[in-house]
């Protein structure tokens, strides 16, 4: 695995051959040679590091003078704010969201109609994914433990952003004649704007749209099947990563076009118990090292707000916790509107209610988890002497005790306890990556239909577009891929969170006129 | 108010036969009769994003096809036999939706088939009738 972790470095190096090939004849004939002396990974690889470098670059751009992403301020403050709009609503509904789930709110007469459970575990199989094990082990292996922190953190006020973007979604969806809906992003945008006299709420859409076609073939495709290719080179030895992608092309071609849903409805039905074998797993390993579970805390801790060795130090455990939770859960992205938006309720503001709980799910718990293993686990060097981390030869990330990172590491940790856990990783991790593949080319489809409109060949054509990018991310390198990626999710999340701004006092509306009529017993428990 | 019998219809060979028996019954005691027919559901299933975009859609199709293939032809063939019919038509987990029936109407029996076989699965899992048999709110008949 490489270590191109860090963005600067990656691009560096792609600019570097970018002004190497137009300077001049003489190189550009010599460039031209080694790349017809490249295997095909490394051409696709070279290709798409050029070709997406400016995008990455004004996404993760620095507030001037800092060394601070201005895209992770964007995100954390938004967070914030909805924490603080909302009292702090993700604390005091947290109990009703689990009751919503359970179904006790449900009407009976409603039986076969999508449940709140349905949405949320759809939504839930669409970002548990390759963020919660290679994801972590990115910001825990560059950020050190202290990301663990910002990361929970962020888990914590995302919460309010997917309340906020989840009530939207179910207020305004679609609802067509014949019985399908279609909501997200686009059509609160569109309809909530005009509805409160806004302007400008098309162009939001449009661009969101873009955004969103971006990400479903980046973070939700091309990471996927590279991170999918890399646990499998980590437990079969080597082999091209095009093998990876054509294979997993073809799945999700028979699924997606072929419309064979049976291989969807195994993948949804292995998923949860994926999931809970992950977490049981990780937590009989906590156990297992108990006595270490205090030090690991005093690290997470230590780690967020003081200097340990780590790349970046505790702005640097910051920046990498943030954007790895932002990545990881999605929240104020805009794509869990979309998922969410199908439930059976006469009130919007349940399905916030519920949706609350992804985040909670995704980053407090499963995140957490794989943080925790990593660091207990003793995976991150330490100096004796000083106990401070030490960094790897590139100082690109800290020094992993066999060298490896993003998936890798996470495979190293749990394999550490249990060797035969890497085995059953990397199924889950396929698994993982399927599931999220699926939702995502909904999701893109949604932002494509949205944008070309309706028709099968309209919808071909971005379906196969989307298993061309599986065959891509997976011959890439993780460095190039990962850049893209986070980039294109989080431009959708700079048109979204513009869009919630501008309509959350309608959801304030809601939530007081809900939760009065539950406190007066106007809305009543079936159960 | 007139007695009531449920009886739990699929359109399966022992559902035939346990629809002629309750009917008789019902004849018998003048009693009203009640066709339920169950559609499996969870609540707690998982679908794929598009699954959810067409299940409202699904399930009017779903209801409908019940309905007219189904309730509707049996209906039909009772009609002449000045007996006294109600449908019942719902979604859920199919032992506990008749029960639930059967205590809306205030039943006074609940008949179903059984399905004759004891293959592993029931075995496992129970059967609908084994099931039924133990938490119905009335007295059971099941028909070979």
């Amino acid at each position: 695995m490489t270590t191109h972790f860090i963005r600067q470095t990656g691009f560096a190096g792609a600019a570097l051959l970018a002004s190497a090939l137009a300077a001049a004849p003489a190189f550009a004939q010599e460039a031209a040679a080694e790349t017809a002396a490249m295997t095909l990974d490394e051409r696709v690889n070279h290709v798409f590091a050029n070709s997406t470098g400016w995008f990455v670059n004004l996404i993760f751009s620095n507030f001037p003078g800092t060394t601070f992403p201005w895209i992770v301020g964007w995100l954390v403050v938004a967070a914030t704010i909805f924490t603080v709009y909302f009292g702090f609503i993700q604390f005091r509904a947290f109990g009703h969201a689990i009751a919503l789930v359970k179904g006790d709110y449900s009407d009976p007469n409603d039986a076969g109609e999508v449940s709140h459970f349905q949405a949320l575990a759809t939504a839930l199989s669409g970002t548990v994914g390759l963020g919660n094990i290679a994801g972590v082990a990115v910001a825990v292996g560059v950020g050190g433990p202290g990301a663990t922190f910002w990361m929970i953190l962020a888990g914590l006020l995302g919460m309010a952003s997917k309340f906020t973007e989840c009530t939207l979604g179910v207020k305004y969806r679609n609802e067509y004649a014949d019985g399908t809906v279609s909501g997200g992003p686009m059509y609160y945008m569109t309809k909530g704007f005009a509805e409160r006299g806004l302007p400008g709420g098309k162009i939001l859409a449009v661009l969101f749209a873009i955004f969103c076609i971006l990400g479903s073939l980046g973070g939700g495709n091309m990471f996927q099947s590279n991170q999918a290719h890399a646990q499998l080179v980590n437990v079969f030895g080597e082999f091209p990563g095009w093998i990876t992608g054509l294979v997993f092309a073809g799945v999700v071609f028979a699924v997606i076009v072929g419309g064979i849903k049976s291989i969807a409805n195994v993948t949804e039905k292995i998923v949860p118990f994926m999931g809970v074998l992950y977490v049981g797993t990780a937590l009989i390993i906590i156990f297992m090292n108990y006595d270490m579970i205090g030090t690991a805390f005093r690290q997470i801790w230590m780690g967020a707000f003081t200097w340990d060795g780590a790349v970046g130090g505790a702005i640097g455990a910051l920046i990498q916790g943030f954007r790895r939770a932002a990545f990881s859960n999605e929240a104020g992205v805009g794509s869990a509107a979309i998922a969410h938006s199908a439930v059976r309720t006469k009130e919007p503001i349940t399905e916030g209610f519920v949706s609350l709980l992804e985040p909670f799910i995704d980053t407090v718990v499963i995140c957490t988890m794989t943080a925790v293993v990593i660091i207990i686990t003793g995976q991150l060097v330490t100096d004796p002497a000083t106990g401070l981390f030490v960094l790897n030869e590139a100082g690109t990330a800290i020094k992993t005790v066999d060298g490896s990172g993003g998936v890798g590491l996470t495979s190293a940790a749990f394999s550490s306890a249990f060797d035969w856990f890497r085995y059953v990783l990397a199924i889950a991790v396929i698994l993982f990556a399927f599931s999220t593949m699926i939702s995502w080319s909904y999701y893109g489809l949604k932002a494509w239909t949205f944008l070309f409109g309706e028709g099968r060949t309209k919808e071909l054509a971005y379906k196969i577009m989307f298993c061309t990018f599986v065959v891509i991310g997976a011959a890439a390198n993780l460095g190039p891929v990962i850049d893209f990626s986070d980039a294109a999710i989080f431009a959708m999340a700079v048109v979204n969170i513009i869009a919630l701004y501008l309509l959350m006092p309608i959801v304030k509306r809601e939530m007081h006129s809900y939760l009065s009529r539950l406190k007066s017993g106007e809305i009543k428990k079936f159960q | 108010m007139a007695e009531k019998i449920v009886v739990g219809y699929d359109g399966s060979e022992s559902s035939h036969r346990a629809l002629t028996f309750a009917a008789d019954r019902a004849r018998a005691i003048g009693a009203t009769l009640v066709i339920a027919h169950v559609l499996e559901w969870s609540p707690y299933s998982f679908l794929t994003p598009t699954e959810l975009e067409e299940r409202h859609k699904r399930r009017s199709d779903e209801l409908a096809r019940a309905e007219s293939a189904l309730i509707a032809p049996v209906v039909k063939d009772l009609a002449g036999s000045g007996l006294s019919i109600e449908t019942e038509l719902k979604y859920g987990h199919i032992a506990e939706t008749l029960c639930k029936i059967a205590s809306e109407h205030q039943a006074s029996q609940v008949v179903i088939g059984r399905t004759g076989h004891s293959n592993m699965a029931s075995r496992l899992f129970g059967s609908v009738a084994g099931s039924l048999a133990q938490i119905a709110p009335a007295p059971v008949t099941i028909v070979p």
